[in-house]
């Protein structure tokens, strides 16, 4: 057995600790010693991105990156996006546009989507399918996924005092 | 998009047609939906699988001593650890399975099969120590000749795969060993009559590489073999009593004895019928006293599981000058993988299925080759039929110099069509399919630029009924809770529970559905065969006018009235003059007896014909052969649509694996039979970047033999696009591709020549 490494992150807002071995991924270490699975796990190389959370406020494929990589990170994932019993319009738009069928793909797409909208309040189509690109559906099309962000992008806009425009 | 062609005298529905939230959608965009993957149990140890590095090879000796050693490690399995399996068929719903091939391909015995087959196993504390420990397990092989190609394994001189494999033609067996397992033929009339009548006829060959469902969660299984001899699976399947059942065959143990929890399933396309990992599992279980889970690489997703058959197909058409079509033959050859049982069956039956032929003949073969066993993908062999059939149709239309959606028109199957495989069509919808894709904005507008072209195809599958069964309990506070046993892909939860809803006249929201293990309730087929919400929302309805009844004569005995005099309209029930809704006379259901549970179980028999016709616009970049899609429409006959939006989720999701099919999607072999590319980093399956939105046309030609008109839908979507893609490329670029996938080199290439040979 490899000697462990001890890590402290905060994820989701919780200062955590955890040993883990320099082989672990940041996704392993999520699902199987925090017990956040809402991440999944589709190719483990960094090719469909159902892994993906938030590092340090950049969206990054959980399973290449080394769970000892994490130490002093600040880490968010699906599980922080829907807040005191409230969810996100991201969320909400996802469910009403029915953009998710069998919906492992989703945490993964809901991450990315929350992190273009935070950088890019308002993008085109071209925009949203350039930033999505690698996140891996198989069941939609897409189609219903795109419409779910720029339904949400409107929503989070008027949500914004006017004072910003 | 709901641009909606409405049949007439459709009845006004409360619930069906609207779009309520998913019932399971919390759970899923919060991250807490429970999949496969995500089952923690104590003590719970890891297993990894060593898969053959040969297409094909006899496995003279495992020694698994040293990986025995490795520090953590619980137990190691081979095929010695099966039951010996006489070769008995089992029946599974859709499709029947014989039990040796099927244990043989979860671990093979005497002979690896293909590049990834499984060899052996081990659990051990963590996935880590068992990486570790297969690495040790020193398998002596002798590698065999091996072949991909589904001709080169017909020929006489092809390495065998099964020595006592003998071509079954007729229920006759052949002569002589081969890989070719079976030889179907299908006719009517007499075609050599029907080609002599015939002013122009078209001959084509057409060629497809495998692909694969792409399911973006890989397979996983855990297995809890108890110490009272009974065992228990959480998984990911399409049929939980499927597996339930081969699994208990497969360890020679009562079907009782298994109990199969399905969790959230991450996606199948009928690639999570067979059993991989389940009967590992278990038996890795009883060896080392612990749960076991196993989980799949993507690699081993690719390597060891389902594609679909690679084939080749050849048509021949005969049409008069005015566009009837006088004859039709087909030579279909599919490779089934490994073991015998692939997809040619539906190949032949649904190659023609879109018109009336006087004459046709239909021959089919299934072919064993070093390729994973094949396993159905959505539609399964309906596509590269239709890739063929379209193709040459399109090529016909355009000798005789006729519209190709006249010329589909005048030959489009409808009710009294026999197909040539026997069945006589029942009402269908394909004209009005056709009728509304013609009319659609999208066809009628021009497509103007160089290097673009517009095509269109139409496409069939037979959807089918099997058996489905549920009941609902009503809760005191007037909602009612639904158990089924459907595995819920794609949002049939909601389109199941909506159907409850309707015959109860309450809301969508208040039916709570719940897919139940295997112990909790009754036999259900797989999701599969777009069947679930046509047959288990044929047993919801079943089951609501069970409650129904009951709920009459509860209201009748707090009336002192006689049930029969109880009316029912919607969710209100009345008789001399009182009157009650649903929820007031569930609040008195302690008073009246106790609890209402309705139930049904459906076996409704035949198909429930899916026609569908997809238009797509194309832009061919002349220096890469790359296609890029301008514009998409998808057009279906849906029966009646209970949510919309996830009949137009099925026509989008199905278009764009046709998308990635005809333009893309491959396995790579080389020369000794290995696949070159297996990841989703070189097997190229089509992000967001790649399609623009598919705009849906949903058509209602309401199924006679259902209860709301449903006709399944999800699988004929994916059938239309290499061949209307095909004829898209063609009116761009003048260039005939009759092989798939139409990659940039591919096409290039094809352009290359044909600029060479004007020259």
């Amino acid at each position: 057995m490899p000697r462990r490494t001890h890590v402290a992150a905060t994820v989701n807002g919780e200062e955590v600790e955890f040993l883990c071995e320099p082989r672990q991924s940041l996704l392993e270490v999520l699902r199987e010693n925090l017990r956040l699975t809402g991440a999944k796990e589709g190719c483990n190389n960094g090719n469909c991105g159902a892994c993906t959370v938030m590092m340090n406020s950049v969206p990054v494929n959980s399973c290449i990156v080394l769970a000892v990589e994490a130490d002093g990170a600040e880490i968010e994932t699906v599980e922080a996006i829907a807040r005191q019993g409230h969810m996100h319009p991201i969320q909400q738009c996802f469910l009403e546009g029915a953009a998710l069928q069998c919906g492992v793909c989703t945490p993964g797409f809901l991450v990315a989507a929350k992190a273009l909208l935070e950088k890019n309040p308002n993008p085109g189509e071209h925009e949203i399918r350039f930033n999505l690109a690698g996140n891996l559906c198989r069941c939609t099309g897409y189609d219903k996924i795109v419409r779910a962000v720029q339904d949400a992008a409107e929503i989070m806009q008027s949500a914004q005092p006017a004072a910003v425009k | 998009m709901d641009k909606r062609a409405e049949a007439t005298d459709t009845p006004e529905y409360k619930v069906i047609g609207t779009r309520p939230v998913r019932h399971d959608g919390a759970d899923k965009v919060t991250g807490r939906a429970i999949y496969g993957a995500d089952v923690h149990l104590t003590g719970m140890a890891h297993s990894r699988i060593l898969r053959s590095p040969h297409p094909h090879a006899r496995i003279k000796s495992i020694d698994t001593s040293e990986a025995e050693k490795i520090p953590g490690v619980l137990a190691v399995l081979t095929a010695a650890d099966f039951p010996e399996l006489e070769d008995k068929i089992a029946h599974l719903g859709e499709g029947s399975v014989n039990l040796a091939f099927l244990a043989a391909n979860c671990v093979a015995k005497d002979k690896a099969l293909y590049r990834g087959h499984a060899v052996a196993a081990v659990a051990a504390v963590s996935p880590h120590a068992a990486d570790e420990a297969v690495k040790r397990i020193k398998v002596e092989y002798e590698p065999l000749p091996a072949t991909t190609w589904v001709l080169d394994a017909m020929k006489d001189d092809a390495p065998l795969l099964h020595e006592n494999l003998r071509t079954d033609e007729m229920g006759e067996k052949g002569d002589k060993p081969s890989n070719v397992a079976s030889h179907l033929h299908f006719e009517t009339g007499d075609v050599e009559k029907g080609f002599a009548e015939a002013d122009v006829v078209i001959e084509r060959e057409f060629r497809t590489a495998s692909v694969h469902q792409g399911y973006i969660e890989p397979h996983v299984a855990t297995a809890l073999w108890n110490e009272d001899g009974r065992l228990k699976i959480w998984t990911s399947t399409q049929g939980s009593f499927t597996c339930r059942q081969q699994t208990a065959e497969l360890l020679q143990m009562p079907i009782s004895h298994v109990t199969v929890v399905p969790c959230e399933i991450g996606g199948g396309f009928g690639g999570k019928i067979a059993v991989y990992l389940e009967p590992v599992a278990a038996l890795l279980s009883r060896k080392c006293g612990r749960p076991v889970k196993i989980i799949m690489q993507r690699n081993e997703v690719f390597e060891g599981t389902g594609p679909t058959p690679g084939s080749f197909v050849r048509v021949k058409l005969g049409a008069k000058k005015d566009g009837r079509l006088t004859a039709g033959q087909a030579w279909l050859a599919y490779d089934a993988g490994a073991y015998p049982g692939g997809m040619i069956g539906p190949g032949c039956m649904c190659v023609f299925s879109c018109y009336e032929l006087p004459h046709a003949l239909v021959d089919g073969y299934d072919v064993c080759l070093n390729k994973p066993k094949t396993q159905a993908y959505r539609a399964p062999g309906a596509t590269q039929a239709a890739f063929a059939c379209e193709s040459v149709v399109d090529e016909l239309a355009d000798a005789l110099g006729i519209d190709p959606f006249d010329f589909r028109l005048k030959n489009a199957a409808k009710e009294g069509t026999r197909r040539v495989d026997g069945p006589i069509y029942p009402r269908i919808g394909l004209i009005e399919t056709l009728e509304a894709a013609r009319n659609s904005e999208h066809w009628k507008s021009p497509l103007e630029g160089e290097n673009r072209g517009r095509g269109m195809a139409a496409g069939f599958w037979f959807n089918v009924g099997l058996k489905s069964s549920v009941s609902a309990h009503v809760n005191p506070d007037g909602t009612v809770k639904l158990l089924e046993g459907s595995t819920d892909i794609g949002g049939t939860r909601a389109s199941v529970a909506m159907q409850l809803a309707e015959t109860l006249g309450i809301a969508a929201e208040d039916v709570h559905p719940i897919v139940a293990d295997t112990d909790s309730v009754g036999y259900t087929d797989v999701t599969g065969g777009s069947r679930v919400t046509f047959a288990t929302g044929m047993a919801a309805y079943e089951a609501g006018l069970d409650i129904r009844r009951q709920m009459a004569e509860r209201a009748a005995l707090l009336w002192e009235c006689d049930a029969n005099d109880v009316t029912i309209e919607g969710d209100d029930y009345s008789a001399n003059g009182n009157s009650m809704t649903f929820r007031e006379i569930a609040a008195n259901l302690h008073e009246t007896g106790g609890a209402v549970v309705g139930r049904a179980t459906v076996a409704p028999e035949g198909s429930t014909n899916g026609f569908g016709c997809h238009i797509v616009d194309v832009e061919v970049d002349p220096e890469t052969g790359k296609v890029t899609i301008l514009r998409y429409t998808a057009a279906q006959d849906a029966g009646k649509a209970i949510h919309p939006s996830y009949v137009e989720g099925q026509m989008q999701g199905g278009a764009v694996q046709g998308i990635g099919w005809a333009l893309n999607e491959e396995y790579f072999f080389d020369n000794q039979g290995a696949m070159r590319n297996a990841s989703f980093l070189d097997y190229r399956m089509p992000t967001c970047l790649d399609v623009p939105m598919i705009d849906t046309i949903i058509v209602e030609v309401p199924n006679p033999a259902h209860p709301y008109g449903v006709r399944g839908v999800g699988e004929t979507p994916i059938v239309p696009p290499p061949a209307a893609l095909a004829n898209a490329i063609y009116n761009a670029t003048g260039v005939r591709m009759r092989e798939l996938p139409m990659s940039p080199p591919r096409l290039w290439k094809a352009m290359a020549e044909k600029a060479g040979s004007r020259e």
